[in-house]
């Protein structure tokens, strides 16, 4: 039986390679497969939870993750769409119109 | 049962790694895609054969697709230079706060109360009859919820990106 705490420290070690993912790309294409990551680091501490908790309120929640993603997917598409469409560039250090 | 962890697990995290910070998009989906084939392992392994499913299919077959679509129709180039211009800042940051965190979760032990939800009695009834029932009696509220989000999300999706509904060109 894998330790519980093996899940923990994977689903940490893959949530910060998104945070890196997120802080450090410049195509938003990548920034939003990183965020996938992340939400996908928080679904395995659900799954792993609900195994060792003896419940299954955690599976369920990943359902709600996946809906979360799946919104997040759409909606994150279309403005990188959109953004192309009048940009011509899905850079996000070029789109600095409302820098200071 | 533990070399297979450690397999997952492994692929898992280098699959995270080449997400990030391989060059051309088609390969960080292509990555991403691969580590979502593994996170259903992991899941198969935690008794969750239902989501294990659905993480392949709606994951991998319907969210990924997405992506590549976009990439199809956007024609992107690999970029000459793909980092942001201070990342190794972030990474020394956020590398330093994942020791910590990992550091700390070595250190911690962890107990509480279980459910009644043990192995043998989702057996009994079947891992996606266990989940139909919590979702749709404990948490029916929430779960219309989510079908307002995605119904918002998909009505979002089609005014942005339908031409004439929002002010094209408006940077140029």
């Amino acid at each position: 039986m894998v330790p519980l705490s093996a899940y923990i420290i994977l689903s940490a070690l893959i949530f910060f390679i998104g945070v890196v993912g997120v802080v450090t790309r410049r195509s938003i294409i990548v920034i939003l497969l990183s965020i996938e990551l992340m939400l996908n680091a928080v679904n395995i501490n659900f799954v792993a939870f609900a195994q060792y908790l003896e419940s299954i309120t955690g599976q369920v929640f990943v359902f709600f993750t996946l809906t979360v993603a799946a919104a997040e997917v759409a909606v994150g598409l279309a403005l990188l769409i959109a953004i192309y469409r009048n940009r011509r560039t899905v850079n996000v250090e070029e789109l600095d119109l409302m820098k200071w | 049962m533990t070399y297979l962890f450690a397999y997952l697990a492994t692929v898992c995290v280098v699959c995270a790694v080449l997400t990030v910070t391989l060059r051309q998009p088609v390969y960080n989906v292509l990555a991403l895609l691969t580590m979502f084939f593994h996170v259903a392992g992991l899941y198969v392994m935690l008794n969750a054969e239902f989501l294990a499913a659905v993480q392949v299919i709606v994951y991998a077959g319907a969210i990924l697709v997405l992506y590549l679509f976009v990439l199809m129709l956007l024609n992107l180039k690999a970029q000459a230079r793909h980092m942001h211009r201070q990342w190794p800042f972030g990474v020394l940051i956020l590398g330093s706060v994942a020791a910590m965190v990992v550091g700390a979760l070595q250190a911690g032990s962890f107990s509480a109360a279980t459910g009644e939800y043990t192995a043998d009695a989702v057996q009994a009834v079947g891992n996606t009859e266990a989940i139909g029932l919590k979702l749709y009696t404990d948490y029916l509220v929430p779960f219309e919820v989510a079908s307002l989000v995605l119904l918002v999300a998909m009505i979002g999706a089609i005014v942005l990106t339908k031409k004439g509904m929002i002010d094209d060109h408006v940077g140029d």
